[in-house]
This record gives structure tokens, sequence and C-alpha cells, in this order.
């Protein structure tokens, strides 16, 4: 095991259906199912007992990460990534199988895990770096740096709860920026903040890996996983379906069959994404009023979503980001304008639609990521579904589109049909 | 201009810990080596909870003050003055017997509100870090000697005023806060477990606490309750020792002696079965919460 910095063998997650998160019950419930189990034997002989369902969140699960090595975990949602990242980081006991871990581990699920909105910058750094696993004597040695990177020294004695989203995470990254471990677990963490400090982050986490420390990293961001990454691992439906080359892996996920519909409901209002204040009901591709998968490059393309507002008076504001086959975000487009201050939503089912004009598109296929947040006061989100939907936009070469009749390859994120003049200025001398 | 932390490069060779995660069945062992290597989380965490708790509050430290004595004075108003209830010995007037009770009760009764919800309110913790799960309601129970240590400024003051000196006793007084400290704790891992698993445990510790210090002698002198049931429920509560203690090496009021050895041993017996339980149950902690 000298070289192996992870291993897992056989591993094994069961749930039992219900849910993760609601399979606390109350005293009472207990009490009368306790009460009248011996009755139902008696009546019903020899039927089962457990009436609950078992679902294997991770099932056979055979894995080696070498020192140095930094892998990228992809698959779609509900492939049980998440998962693996919680067993692996010790929050959650396997139910069958072992984990084998060589060296110091930090894992990194979120940014800011911990922080207390009431305490100010500095009490933070000290109770979160605390949190992730350093000793006192490491954070007081490490202050200074911390303080530095996050470019909050002037708010370092107030309380958070008055700092900006982007402050806020920019000081959350910076404690676990300075953690260091052997073997680092990272969950999509980037998927936070703006485009600065992403890249930001992703620098960090670069020289991380550079130094000859081992990495796992969940993402659904393509690029990232690509540059980050050495080698990958393919989630599906709870098992290994490829593990190799990055490339060959996010190859293999994109153009495999790994794609979300273009059409998503999320029947269960309970299990749906989202939180107390909106749930995800439906998100739909359309092309002249009819769900497609495949849409032509030539005419508009219409992005629905009908979410609930669970409750009254809530600031809620829709929103889609498109990525393309390579992870990188094309564009992002939200409502604003019915999100403004005073536009309160009362309770119910609402219907939002997102137009995106005709000769705009590359070809090739775009990922939707569907968005729900609060902008005003704070602004929070209340579900952020990746991959939601996928299409497919399909440039025939027909008369009418940008390409117009050019048969050769064309790059690109975007595909823009632009006015073009031309005037005649004049005989060369 | 981007400013990057320096990387150390570590050496896997040296300092490396080798670890194994798997589903541990029955009653799993109780692992206090690793507990010990967390304490720096537990002390952050008691220090978050105490400064958040004065931060929040208003009237800040005032309050630990307030709490007790004002339920000091309502005590001596209406026990004392309508109902007749004395205290014992004729040298410790009952304001100051009331108090040198309720100085380990409201320690005990914070601490069991407190760490009863301790888990469920640290979800984002349990769900997202690993560390042993002990340190919650560990830390819990701890932010309340804070309180403590201001009532007991409050006890020194009153027994000024009435003229009360301590005795060599006072100095044994430590035993008896772990004593109470061991109480809280054993009732908490309890509590903060099952309100893991059962949410309506929430809604009952308020009424547990209120019913129990009617079976605490806080109010009343123990050698004032004929033998009977109630007696029989005093005895065995945990409680009565520590109060019991309490006065003893405060107030040189007689040694509870009996009631001591019943009490620590009902404490010894709900700590050990707390301790396994919060242990079988910690497993599903992350998935549950």
């Amino acid at each position: 095991m000298s070289d192996i910095a992870l291993r897992t063998i056989g591993l094994g997650k069961m749930y039992r259906i219900g849910g993760e998160r609601e399979s606390y019950r109350t005293l009472r419930d207990t009490l009368v199912q306790a009460a009248k189990r011996p009755l139902e034997r008696i009546r019903h002989p020899g039927a089962a007992t457990h009436y609950s369902e078992e679902l294997w969140a991770l099932r056979h699960i055979d894995l080696e990460v070498k020192h140095g090595e930094v892998l990228g975990i992809i698959g779609r949602n509900g492939a049980g990534k998440s998962t693996l990242l919680k067993v692996l980081s010790r929050i959650t006991e396997p139910t069958e199988g072992r984990v084998e871990i060589a060296g110091r581990v930090a894992s990194l699920l979120e940014v800011g895990t911990g922080f207390h909105a009431e305490l100010t910058g500095r009490e933070n750094i000290q109770l979160n770096g605390a949190i992730l696993g350093m000793t006192r004597a490491e954070i007081k040695s490490r202050f200074d740096e911390i303080v530095e990177f996050s470019e909050i020294a002037r708010f370092l004695d107030t309380p958070v709860k008055r700092y900006s989203s982007g402050m806020y995470v920019r000081l959350a990254f910076a404690v676990a920026a300075h953690l260091d471990p052997e073997i680092l677990i990272v969950d999509e963490v980037l998927a936070v903040g703006d485009g600065e400090f992403q890249k930001k982050c992703l620098g960090k986490m670069g020289d991380f890996a550079r130094g000859g420390r081992t990495v796992v990293f969940v993402s659904h961001n393509m690029g990232a996983v690509n540059r980050l990454c050495t080698t990958a691992l393919l989630l599906e439906s709870g098992t290994v379906r490829a593990r190799g080359d990055v490339h060959d892996i996010t190859t293999l996920y994109l153009h495999g069959g790994g794609l979300s519909p273009s059409e998503r409901e999320w029947p269960d209002l309970d299990s749906a994404p989202g939180d107390a204040v909106a749930r995800l009901k439906s998100v739909r591709v359309l092309q002249d009023g009819c769900p497609a998968g495949t849409i032509d490059i030539r005419r508009s393309v219409v992005l629905e979503m009908h979410y609930v507002c669970l409750r009254e008076g809530s600031s809620l504001m829709p929103a889609f980001s498109f990525f393309n086959d390579q992870g990188l975000l094309v564009f992002v487009s939200a409502d604003f304008t019915h999100a403004r201050h005073g536009a309160e939503h009362s309770r119910g089912v609402y219907a939002c639609r997102c137009e995106i004009p005709g000769n705009l598109l590359a070809e090739g296929t775009l990922l939707v990521t569907a968005e729900v947040s609060t902008s005003y006061p704070a602004y929070q989100i209340h579900f952020l579904e990746y991959e939601a939907v996928s299409f497919h936009v399909a440039d025939s070469n027909e008369p009418g589109s940008v390409r117009d009749g050019w048969g050769r390859s064309l790059g690109g994120v975007m595909r823009p049909r632009l006015s073009w003049e031309r005037e005649f200025m004049g005989r060369a001398q | 201009m981007e400013r990057m932390a320096t990387v150390k490069v570590a050496n896997p060779s040296i300092e490396s810990e080798f670890a194994v995660y798997e589903r541990k069945r029955g009653w799993a062992a109780l692992d206090l080596r690793e507990l010990w290597k967390y304490r720096e989380l537990l002390y952050f965490l008691t220090w978050r909870d105490i400064l958040v708790r004065y931060k929040q509050a208003v009237l800040g430290v005032s309050w630990a003050i307030l709490q007790p004595f004002l339920t000091m004075v309502v005590f001596t108003v209406v026990f004392n003055k309508a109902l007749g209830i004395k205290s014992p010995s004729a040298s410790v007037p009952y304001p100051v017997f009331s108090f040198a009770g309720l100085l380990p009760w409201q320690f005990f009764a914070g601490a069991l509100s407190r760490s009863g919800v301790s888990l469920v309110g640290n979800a984002n913790l349990l769900t997202k870090v690993y560390f042993p799960r002990l340190v919650i309601p560990i830390s819990a129970v701890l932010a309340g000697l804070v309180d403590l240590a201001i009532s007991f400024l409050v006890l020194i003051g009153l027994m000024a005023a009435y003229g009360i000196a301590p005795t060599w006793k006072a100095l044994l007084l430590p035993l008896f806060i772990v004593l109470a400290f061991a109480t809280a704790l054993a009732v908490s891992l309890w509590l903060s477990a099952l309100n893991v698993l059962y949410r309506d445990v929430q809604y009952v510790i308020p009424f547990l606490v209120q019913l129990w210090m009617f079976v605490s002698p806080v109010i009343y002198p123990i050698d004032k309750i004929p033998a009977g049931p109630l007696h029989t429920a005093i005895a065995l509560n945990p409680m009565t020792g520590v109060i019991g203690g309490f006065r003893w090496a405060l107030l040189g009021q007689q040694f509870p002696g009996g009631y001591m050895w019943l009490s620590s041993a009902v404490v010894v017996v709900l700590f050990i079965g707390g301790l396994f339980y919060f242990k079988r149950m910690e497993r599903v902690f992350a998935d549950v919460v």
C-alpha cells in the first residue's frame, strides 16, 4: 500500500427509501408501529416485517488512488458522487466494504462550514480552521496569510452577517486554502462565487495538485475536471462505469449517453430540488411550442421552468445557465425584471419562459442549469439543479442560418448571425 | 494580481496516518483516544457557543445574574414567606439555601435544553465534516459552566450579605461541579441522540425539565418529604446528590450521605448507558439529521 493514498474495497452504501433527509420519525410513530407489529404478525404470519425499500446509492466500488494522483469524479445527478465523497470523508458510514486511507485527509464539501453569522471575521477564521481540522498553533501561524489571501483585512472585526456574499465566500475559501493535508477531498465548491473567485479557487487547487498531493475532486464542470485532473472516474447509478485517463472519461461522459434529457419533471414536491421557499417542478426545452431534444439553429428556442413558491411574499428570481460540452459557461440569463424589490410572489405554481433567439447559439450540446434564488434582501439560492436538461443545437446547413451553405468547420462558443455590410470603394490603383 | 499562499510539500512517508473506515457492528467501541485528538475542536465549539450566547442576548452577562437571582426572589416570596418552607438550619436563611440549590439546578436545566437540540442545530456540521460527534453535546454542556461561574459570584455576594463564612468544605466544591457536569452530560447524551432520531424529543425537554425540578430538592429541604413514592423518586434522582453536595460544601449543611452514593451510582449507569447509546446511534446521524 506504499504508493496508494486511498483505496476502497467493495464499498457500498444503502439507504432506505423515504429519502436520506426524511428518515427521522416521531417518537409517536415508532411507538404506534411497535404496538402494531405483534398484531400484524398474528394476522399475517410469515409476512415480511420491514416495509421500507432498499436503495443502493453506491455498490461494489473498488478504487485505488495513488499518492500524487488528481482524480476527478463525474457522473449525472444521482449517480452517487456525493455519497461517495461523504463515505470517503467519513461523514457517513459505508453499509458494506471498506475505505483505507494513508495520510492526513481534509475534506472540503462546502466553503464556510460552521461559519456563524454573529461572529466576526477573525472569530470565524479560528472556528472554521478548527472545524476543518487545523490545530490552534496552525491557525495562529497561518492567520496573517489567511487574512491577506481573503482581502478582507479591514472588516476583520465585523460580524460576517454584514459581509457581502463575495466577501463571505472569499474569507471562507481563504481558510480552506490554507489547509495542509496530504489528501484533499473536494466537492463542487467551485460552483459558488463569481468567475474571478472560481479562477482563484481552481488556481489554488492546481498548485496543490502540482505540489504532489493527492486530490479527489467531484465536479459537473468538465472544463475544470479536464484542466485539473489526470485521471477520472465515471459513476453511473452507484457503480463505476469507467475509470482512466481524464480526457477519455470526460469524452465518454459527454458523448456516451450521460446527458440529461430535454424534459424533466419532479413529480414529488417533497423530494424535488429546493427548500422551504421554492421548489423545482419541471424544466423543458421547447421549439415551436413543442418539446424538442434537437433544435434547429435558425429558430428561437424556449426554456421553460415550472417552480413552486412555498412562502408568501418571497421575491424569487429564476435563472438558467448554459454550459457547452467542454464545460464552459456560455452565458447566464436571469429574470431580474420580475425579481426587483416589491415584486413579491404569492404561494403557488409559476411557469417562467426564457426565449433564446434563433441564429445565436453554436452547434453542439448545451447543458442547462436551472436555478431559483432570492435576490432581496440577501442573495440566497433555493435550488441550483446542474444539468437539469440538455439539448442539441443542429445546423442542417440549409439557407437562413449563419452557415448559409458554408460546409467547413466553424469554431466558437456562440454563432450569432450578424449583419455584414460591404460597399465598393473604387478600383485599386 | 493573484496572491497565492505558499504550498508546503508534505512527504507522505513522514507523519503518515493510516485509517480504515468500515461499518461498525453492534455496540461500537468508545474510542476516547480519538475524542482527545479533537479536544481543540471541542474548545472552539464551546467558545463559539459562549460567544454567540453573550453576543445575541441584549442583557448579555447580566442575564446570567438576573435569572437565578429573580428565581430565588420568587421562591423566597412564594415558598418561604407564603407557604412557610424553611431552610433546615437556622444559620442559613432561605434565600441563600434556595440559591445554593439553584446554582447546580440551572446549570443542569440549561445543559439539557441546549444539548437536546445541539446535534440537530449543528446539522450543517454533521453532514459536511467528520469529527467525533460526542464533541457537540459535550461542548453544549461545557458552555453552561460560564453561567455557573457567574451565578457563583452572586452566591458569594449573598453569603457575604447574610454574613455566612465558607469553611474548608468549600475546597471540595470542584468535586461536586464535576458530578453536576457528569449528570448533565449523562442525560444530554441520551436526549441529543434521541432528538436526531425522534424530533418530538425537543418538545418534551422543557416539560421534562419542569417536572424534574419538582423531584429535586431545590425549593425544599429533602428531610421535609415523608417516606413514600415521592421520597423514592427524589432519592433516585441524580440531582439530589449534586444539590445536597453543593449545600454541604458551600453552606456547611448536613452531608447527604446515602443520597450522594445512590445519586452517583445512578449517574454512572446513565452516563455509561448514554455513551454507548450515543456511539451506537452516531453512525446514522449524518443520514438522518
